[in-house]
C-alpha cells in the first residue's frame, strides 16, 4: 500500500533524526502533506498507528497532519488558482496549459521529543 | 520534551541511501538506469532489443514487479544476467529495496544495470532509487497528454522513450506536442520516439546510452 511505504520512510527519517539529536522517544511529529499529494490521510493515519506499536521510539508517537493548499499556475493567463476547485482547467480563462506550484509535497514540519 | 523543527521531506533518509548508493556504483564504473512507465508500455520489449543491439557491452537486469518472474525469465533467455526482485506489495523501489537487489545481482562485470521498476507513472517518482539516470517509457496508446497528468515523473526523467511509434497511424498521437509538453517541464530532458517492433528511432537511443556510459 502506498500510505504504508510512506510511513516506512517517515519512520526511517526519524529514525536518523533521533539519532542526530540523541532522543530516545518521540512524542509528537508534525507533518505538511499537500492537498494533491495523493496521500490519503485516514490511511495514513491508520497506518501509522499500526506501525508505531512495533517501533519502540515511536509507541506513544501523536501524529499531527496540516495540509498544504494546491495552487496551479496557468501559462496562458498567468495567473494562480485552487487546484482541488477547478483541476487541470484555468478558471479565469479556460485554458488546459496548467501546472501545479504547491500541493505535492509531504515535509516532516517538527517533532516533539526526548 | 524538546521542540525540534525538522523541515525535511518524510522521504530525506532514503535520499542519503540514495546518493550513497550512487558513488558506490559510479566508483565501480557501473550505470544504473531506472527504467519507469505504466505497465505494459513495452519495458521488458525494449530491454530485450537493446541487448541484442549492443552487444559490446555487459547489461544486466533487474526486474521488480508486485508477484511473478516472467520479465526475468525473458530477459535471461536472451543470455543477459537477470534477477526479479518483489517488492513484497509495495508500489516503487526505494535506494534501501535497490541495493539489495544490486547485492543479490552480484556481478561486479555488468556495466548497464537496468532496474525494471514497478509499472506505474506516480509512486516511482517519488523514491530516489540511486540510480545515475531516470529513463521513463510512454507508449504511443497511453497518449500524449500524460505529461500533463502526471508531471513528477517527467520532471524526474533524464529521459523520455516515446515507445510502440509503429502504432502512431492508429492512434492520435501528437508526437511534437508531446516531446513540447516534457519539454516545458523538464527543458534538459532528451526525448527518443522508437518502436522496439521495427527498431525504428533505436539508434539514437542507443547511441546515447553508450556516450552516457563513457562519461560516467
Ligand atoms: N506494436 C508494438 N508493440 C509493442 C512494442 N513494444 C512492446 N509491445 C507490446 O506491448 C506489450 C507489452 O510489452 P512488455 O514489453 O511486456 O511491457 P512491459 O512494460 O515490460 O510490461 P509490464 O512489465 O507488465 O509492465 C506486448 O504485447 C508487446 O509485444 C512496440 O514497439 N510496438
Ligand atoms: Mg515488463
Ligand atoms: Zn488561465
Amino acid at each position: 500500500m502506498h500510505e504504508m511505504g510512506i510511513v516506512l520512510h517517515l519512520a526511517k527519517t526519524l529514525d536518523e533524526t533521533a539519532e542526530e539529536n540523541k532522543l530516545t522517544k518521540i512524542g509528537r511529529v508534525t507533518l505538511q502533506v499537500g492537498e494533491v499529494s495523493g496521500i490519503m490521510t485516514d490511511l495514513f493515519t491508520d497506518a501509522f498507528d499500526y506501525f508505531k506499536k512495533k517501533h519502540p521510539m515511536l509507541t506513544e508517537c501523536k501524529l499531527e497532519l496540516e495540509t498544504i493548499p494546491g495552487v496551479t499556475w496557468c501559462d496562458n493567463c498567468h495567473k494562480t488558482y485552487e487546484t482541488v476547485k477547478y483541476g487541470k482547467t484555468c478558471p479565469h480563462c479556460g485554458s488546459g496549459e496548467t501546472w501545479l506550484l504547491q500541493g505535492n509535497e509531504c515535509i516532516i514540519k517538527e517533532i516533539e521529543a526526548e | 520534551m524538546k521542540i525540534i523543527n525538522v523541515g525535511a521531506s518524510v522521504t530525506a533518509s532514503n535520499d542519503k541511501d540514495a546518493a550513497l548508493l550512487r558513488e558506490e556504483m559510479r566508483a565501480r564504473g557501473q550505470l544504473m538506469i531506472n527504467l519507469m512507465s505504466s505497465p505494459g508500455s513495452g519495458k521488458t520489449t525494449l530491454l530485450s532489443r537493446l541487448i541484442r543491439d549492443l552487444s559490446e557491452v555487459k547489461i544486466a537486469v533487474m526486474e521488480a514487479d508486485i508477484e511473478s518472474a516472467v520479465d526475468a525469465e525473458r530477459i535471461e533467455a536472451l543470455g543477459a544476467k537477470a534477477i526479479q526482485v518483489h517488492t513484497d506489495g509495495m508500489c516503487h523501489m526505494d535506494a534501501g529495496m535497490t541495493r539489495a537487489a544490486v547485492e543479490a545481482l552480484d556481478d561486479d562485470a555488468a556495466q548497464l544495470i537496468f532496474l525494471e521498476n514497478v509499472g506505474n507513472l506516480i509512486c516511482p517518482a517519488e523514491y530516489d532509487t540511486g540510480a545515475g539516470l531516470n529513463m521513463m517509457i510512454l507508449s504511443v496508446p497511453e497518449g500524449d497528454d500524460k505529461p500533463l497528468k502526471y508531471p513528477l515523473m517527467f520532471e524526474q526523467s533524464d529521459a523520455l522513450v516515446i515507445s510502440k511509434t509503429d502504432a502512431l497511424p492508429y492512434f492520435a498521437f501528437d508526437l511534437e506536442k508531446c516531446a513540447e509538453r516534457a519539454r516545458k517541464l523538464n527543458p534538459q530532458i532528451r526525448v527518443f520516439p522508437v518502436s522496439a517492433k521495427t527498431g525504428e528511432g533505436m539508434e539514437d537511443l542507443e547511441a546515447w546510452l553508450l556516450e552516457r556510459l563513457a562519461a560516467y
